[in-house]
């Protein structure tokens, strides 16, 4: 089967997270990826590791990021390094960096610089904030850019005051701005033929993740977003049933629903609160806080069962044991298996996209830095 | 010139996995048109959230069918079905986020459309895949944060499980789908031919996870501890995470304990200073951190932290974010006017294309308001 983005050339000059996942999405759709690392160290990903965990050098963060690409090392301070970085400019499709406003220009590789040598270069970028104003020059950093968008306002309960989300969130959805940027060029360029510049940021990215409760906010007089104070409550715009129920032997989701009818299938007497349907958002608190009452008394797999003939909208809360344990989970094929050497193979997650009935796979290891150097110098004519 | 002008995308989605791909797209320059059951239409017409109407549909609707045009068509009622087999001939892609086998019952699955339209694109959002024994499930975002595990991430650790506040695998299967619409966009552009692309929930909540499930996989299958106060992480050690202060919060994301500690005139937190120790004694070092921070303002806080070059930023609400000069400068906001002449506000496409934004001043349409010109303008 021929992937979509074969044929593609991509030079990643971007490091952590935001940038070297959209790389990725685009290595598993079929485009060649070339990570431009700096020598001995390359990019400041592979030594970031969660629980210090580390495969053949490099963090298992970084492989899991960086699989299904290549590496090229050079010092783009070092004129020889910088003239062979320019020859696989010349024959790429795409580049993308996030260094922070300046620094690609001192190089010279800024995006005037770049259409000289490749007049259909795809440049993409990625910043923290874009490139004016007050916070142009700021750490672009995930857990800065929630904490100034509003975001941290509506997970969680009322007196817990600014709640983050749990994972870098900012950044992955900024990679998949980033790549939707990237494929629109490309057809752009199709008809064109000319280069096209892709800029996105982190904060813009943040900001768009909220844009159904932005846009309530800007039609709704700008009231702030009001949590519930009930453990549990799923969302600060809607209204009961919406949220995750302790029960006698685990927890159970619920989402919107039906208020009699799942107060009845639970055998929980909600009519003195709900009398309305405005009544759902306004007696919100109240409602919670009996259906809690009556969700205890049962376990989850009672519930569930109870529930899920009547199609009431409900699911089991599962922490990773089960959830990857879930039968659908092999079913679906999410699990991969990526052979970073000859004794060491690790599991991951596949791409998430299925093109003309098929997943798309990789065995493909992340690159040790300039582990590509020599092919590539050689396949591109590049003399050192 | 936007990169998809030109191409018409026919868009049977609901509510907002599917819609907010097509939002994307319109965005990037394609032609969208919603296809609405005559009674009531996009169902998220009427899903509000707390109670907002706007011009007689819900916010959110309005936030994420901006820039579309709506045809009114009863896919069971065999005239209608005509009229949009000829719209299908017409379009470059097709997308809808049905359950499994609504399409195929329908007749408008991918076969059915490609023998209308060989070189279609056809675009799919599922629960829980076609496949495997969830198929039949309803694909709704809370439910799927819950079964993929993402619910022990956020909060603190005594908090139990908590869901992300927003529909967010929704939003990551929407912004997946039209990346291999996209990147089937461009293999046209190269050899012409179409293709299909499916996208479920359930792929792209495991997908959004793939740092920490990967982890997970690899670690003998530890399941992640939050930290009891300040979590923003579960695999990071301290200092990340938010802080009260004497007169609101404080984000700090990294920095080496002790000298966070010299900095901060707090010398409890000088012993810690072993990098892994930062991870093995952080709810330790947090509540130390938490106490102290307490003792004066957020501003004095960053006065001393940022100059030394520490991560670290203050926690602020859409009331003061839209003050600020660092989201004015964005433009963030656009006005955006229906057929009526009803104008509200709402956001933009966060993605800059050769220096411009991407703006679009078409409000979300009316149901069924463009039946008349469709009909007309494709002869049908």
């Amino acid at each position: 089967m021929s992937r979509p983005l074969e044929g593609l050339l991509v030079l990643e000059f971007c490091q952590f997270l935001a940038g070297p996942s959209a790389g990725l999405k685009l290595a598993d759709m079929g485009a060649r990826v070339i990570k431009i690392e700096r020598p001995v160290k390359g990019e400041a990903g592979r030594q970031l590791a969660i629980k210090n965990i580390f495969i053949d050098g490099d963090s298992l963060l970084f492989h899991t990021i960086n699989r299904n690409k290549e590496s090229y090392a050079a010092d783009l301070k070092n004129q020889d390094d910088l003239e062979a970085v320019k020859k696989l400019i010349a024959k790429a499709d795409v580049i993308t960096h996030n260094f922070r406003p300046g620094v690609m220009e001192k190089i010279g590789l800024d995006y005037e610089s770049v259409k000289v040598i490749n007049s259909r270069i795809i440049y993409a970028t990625v910043t923290g904030y874009g490139n004016v104003g007050p916070w142009a020059n700021k750490p672009g950093q995930d857990l800065l850019v929630q904490s100034l968008s509003g975001l941290t306002y509506l997970s969680g309960t009322a007196d817990q005051g600014p709640v983050p989300f749990g994972l870098s969130v900012s950044d992955i959805m900024c990679g998949n701005h980033l790549t939707q940027g990237i494929l629109a060029a490309l057809i752009k360029r199709a008809r064109t033929n000319t280069s096209v510049l892709v800029e996105v940021s982190l904060l813009e990215s943040t900001l768009d993740l909220q844009f159904e409760v932005i846009t309530t906010y800007l039609n709704d007089g700008k009231k702030l977003p009001q949590r519930s104070n009930v453990r549990g409550s799923g969302h600060a715009y809607l209204s009961a049933p919406y949220g995750i129920y302790e029960t006698a032997d685990g927890h159970l989701a619920l989402a919107m629903g039906d208020l009699n009818k799942i107060g009845s299938a639970i055998g929980c007497d909600i009519s003195q609160l709900y009398t309305d349907s405005i009544s759902s958002f306004d007696k919100r608190d109240d409602i919670l806080k009996s259906l809690s009452d009556t969700f205890k008394k049962k376990r989850t797999g009672d519930w569930l069962e109870i529930l899920i003939p009547r199609d009431i909208w409900c699911a089991d809360v599962l922490d990773y044991t089960g959830a990857t344990e879930l039968p659908v989970f092999e079913q679906l094929g999410i699990r991969q298996s990526v052979q970073v050497s000859d004794s060491v193979e690790i599991e991951t997650t596949r791409s998430p996209i299925r093109i003309d009935s098929e997943k798309l796979f990789s065995s493909k290891p992340a690159p040790k830095v300039g582990a590509h150097n020599s092919t590539l110098n050689q396949e591109f004519n590049i003399e050192i | 010139m936007k990169p998809l002008e030109g191409y018409l995308i026919i868009d049977f989605g609901q509510f907002l996995s599917g819609p907010s791909a097509s939002l994307r797209l319109a965005d990037l320059g394609a032609r969208v048109i919603k296809i609405e059951r005559p009674q009531g239409g996009d169902i998220c017409r009427s899903l509000y959230t707390s109670n907002v109407v706007m011009n007689g549909d819900s916010s959110v609707f309005h936030a994420i069918n901006r820039n579309k045009e709506s045809f009114a068509a009863d896919l069971k009622d065999p005239r209608d079905r005509d009229t949009i087999i000829q719209l299908l001939s017409k379009a470059d892609i097709v997308l809808h986020n049905f359950r499994p086998g609504v399409m195929e019952r329908l007749g408008f699955d991918y076969n059915s459309v490609k023998s209308i339209k060989p070189d279609v694109i056809y675009g799919e959002i599922s629960g829980y895949g076609s496949e495997g024994e969830y198929k039949d499930r309803p694909g709704q975002d809370l439910l799927l944060q819950s079964l993929t595990g993402l619910t022990w991430l956020t909060g603190n650790a005594d908090s139990g499980p908590v869901a992300m506040g927003l529909s967010i695998v929704d939003m990551l299967a929407g912004a997946h789908l039209a990346e291999g619409i996209l990147a089937c966009l461009y293999r046209k552009s190269v050899s012409g031919e179409g293709g299909l692309v499916q996208v479920s929930m359930l792929e792209s909540a495991y997908d959004f996870q793939f740092e920490t499930i990967t982890t997970f996989m690899n670690d003998g299958g530890q399941n992640p501890q939050r930290s009891l106060t300040s979590n923003a992480n579960a695999y990071l050690g301290a200092p990340y995470g938010i802080y009260k202060t004497a007169n609101g919060y404080l984000a700090l994301a990294m920095g080496s304990i002790p000298f966070l500690g010299k900095l901060l005139g707090c010398d409890a937190l000088a012993t810690y200073a072993d990098a892994a120790i930062a991870f093995e004694k952080r709810d330790e070092i947090k509540s130390i951190l938490g106490q102290h921070l307490q003792t004066d303002t957020t501003q004095k806080w960053l006065s001393v932290l940022e100059p030394a070059d520490i991560w670290c930023a203050d926690v602020l609400n859409w009331n003061q974010l839209f003050e600020h000069e660092g989201f004015k400068v964005l433009n963030m906001t656009q006005e955006v006017s229906m057929s009526d002449g009803y104008t509200y506000n709402t956001t933009r496409c966060p993605i800059r294309i050769d220096g411009e934004l991407l703006t679009s001043k078409k409000g979300s349409p009316k149901l069924g308001q463009d039946n008349q010109n469709i009909l007309t303008e494709f002869s049908l």
